[in-house]
């Protein structure tokens, strides 16, 4: 029954896919170079969002082999969520503790850095 | 009544979703960015709990709580120089957790899967084990535990594209005959080999482009998963993912004036490397070595001092007493900036972070694009650790592996600094021609250790 929902589905489940390949593309393009790496950390915690399917799946499992097998997932897909975004806003964090030195700096020198 | 409101949960976390990616186009709102996310996915989470009738929750509870205790020590203690370590290690979980929920998917339903559902789940299998052997390699090879070097053999790449295509075959078997599960194990061995072979023959330098692409890889599986499920969260996080990837995969193979082929199946280095040895040797004679005394002395009398950082920098994790130097050159009245290469390091944006741990002020981290111009007005370029995307061959010599790479310009500095460990060529396997120019001061020693010892010496003066 899942595979027929999945079939009569397709046309929208595809434009929905390349409507949302199209805005990521635009919206990575503007993301500054500066943070391409915590970037990575935050599309790679929101990719496990596969643990919904985990959960689906482990609403009618048939076995525990599949009972395995999900669970394991359901781990690593924690395991990402949880370490993604700890470590996103590591990073970022690192970043933002720049701007009020940084102005201080700008004012003993003239301001003879270039901004932005 | 519950799969209405679910689908509206739904539509909550993907606007989340988008809205996180536009916050990240910028320091200032990056931070909203990331809560946005982790909003938007407990979002899809609680409302999957409320559509569907869970009978295990103890199994998801396990789950969750061991996922979390390996996540946050991960998180929390990661060194910044480990990073593109643990971005590797997160495509390879994040790549098998789909693989296995495919996997687990067709097993529940086996063998009444048609056609189309068993075709995208193939797709998306193969895509996710490939991409979990990938990225261990590709986490071993950064982490040391095993040579960066690419390995190179006799027709690698007939080996390789053979495993693929017999893993594709398998597949297509397996959709015309959905009930012999006893093929879906055997094509997942075949999709794992391939992965494997994929990446050993990959080296170091290579690892910004392959990351972005297994990262491509990894959000592509993500969405095949969510057509199977119809889940349309899952599809559009997934093609978030993949269109990320994709796009600094394109980014970083710019940067290094490579296809992604070429990046993939060309193994540069290897073999380079081998026919140099000899050579280096002969030149090693006319290069000119100095002392920090002499730095301290050249960069005494410098208005303008450009940093040049490579992954060198992030293995002797000399970021610290780069900054230190700037500040000391900063009380001084000299102007500092960063130069940062795109493929500098070994992921997308790593030395960014890596000065931003040292606490660089991020307006001092120059883009290539727009230090270049600079470059000629510089007093002095400390090159730290980098090597290969300052090598000008790479504008002259249309037989190097690096022509036509974008490079920065720091042979047009007044004075060029180059710390480097020994004489070994870079990742190329070419010789720098920077290192004969008549204006470069070449200091041999690790990174930090000669920086330590300059800074010490520009304290005494």
């Amino acid at each position: 029954m899942v595979a027929n929902a999945a079939l009569s589905d397709l046309s929208t489940n595809l434009i929905i896919f390349i409507l949302a390949t199209f805005l990521g593309v635009e919206l990575i393009r503007h993301v500054s170079r500066l943070l391409h790496t915590p970037l990575m950390a935050l599309t790679n915690a929101i990719s496990s969002v596969s643990i919904v399917a985990g959960l689906i799946v482990l609403s009618e499992p048939k076995n525990d082999f599949i009972l395995i097998l999900v669970t394991i997932a359901i781990t690593l897909a924690s395991t990402n969520i949880v370490s993604g975004f700890m470590i996103t806003g590591r990073i970022l964090r690192m970043f933002r503790r720049r701007d009020p030195n940084e102005g201080k700096k700008k004012q003993q020198q003239g301001g003879d850095q270039a901004p932005k | 009544m519950n799969g209405e409101l679910v689908s509206y949960l739904y539509v909550v976390s993907i606007i989340l979703f988008v809205l996180s990616l536009r916050w990240m186009s910028e320091v200032k709102t990056a931070q909203r960015g990331n809560w946005a996310a982790a909003l938007g996915l407990a979002i899809a989470i609680i409302g999957t709990l409320l559509a569907y009738y869970i009978q295990r929750v103890d199994l998801l509870a396990a789950g969750f709580v061991v996922g979390a205790l390996i996540g946050s020590p991960i998180a929390l203690r990661l060194p910044m120089t480990a990073v593109p370590q643990r971005t590797a290690m997160s495509h390879a979980f994040g790549s098998m957790a789909v693989a296995l929920i495919g996997a687990s998917e067709y097993y529940n339903h086996a063998p009444n899967v048609d056609a189309f559902t068993l075709s995208v789940l193939c797709a998306e299998m193969i895509l996710g084990f490939l991409t979990f052997t990938g990225s261990c390699v590709a986490f071993a090879k950064l982490q040391g535990l095993i040579p960066g070097n690419p390995l190179i053999y006799p027709g690698r790449i007939y080996v390789s594209l053979s495993t693929l295509i017999i893993a594709i075959g398998l597949g297509v078997y397996f959709v015309l005959n959905p009930g012999d599960s006893a093929i879906l194990p055997i094509m997942a061995a075949f999709a794992l080999a391939f992965g494997f072979l994929l990446v050993m023959a990959i080296g170091g330098a290579d690892m910004p482009t392959v990351i972005a692409i297994l990262n491509a890889y990894a959000g592509l599986s993500a969405a095949g998963l969510g057509f199977v499920l119809d889940n349309k969260v899952l599809i559009v996080a997934g093609s978030l993912d993949g269109s990320s990837g994709l796009i600094l995969a394109v980014i970083m193979s710019q940067a290094m004036n490579r296809s992604f082929l070429n990046v993939l199946f060309g193994g540069v280095g290897a073999k380079i490397a081998k026919g140099e040895e000899p050579k280096v040797g002969q030149i090693a004679r006319q290069v000119q070595s100095f002392t920090v005394d002499d730095v301290a002395t050249i960069l005494d009398n410098a208005r303008t001092v450009v940093f040049v950082p490579g992954y060198g920098m992030a293995v002797s994790q000399a970021q610290h007493v780069v900054k230190e130097l700037a500040d000391v050159l900063q009380t001084r009245g000299t102007d500092v900036k960063y130069a940062i290469h795109p493929v500098a390091g070994r992921m997308p944006g790593h030395m960014n972070v890596l000065l931003a741990e040292a606490q660089v002020p991020y307006d001092q981290l120059w883009e290539m694009d727009r230090i270049n111009p600079l470059f000629p007005e510089t007093d002095v370029a400390i090159v730290v650790g980098a090597n290969d995307v300052t090598n000008p061959a790479a504008r002259t010599k249309a037989d190097s592996p690096l022509y036509g790479m974008p490079i920065l310009d720091v042979d047009k500095a007044k004075t060029v600094v180059f710390i480097k460990r020994s004489m070994n060529p870079g990742f190329s396997g070419m010789d720098n021609e920077l290192f004969y120019l008549p204006h470069t001061m070449m200091v041999f020693g690790d990174a930090k250790k000669v920086l330590t010892d300059l800074l010490a010496a520009m304290k005494k003066t």
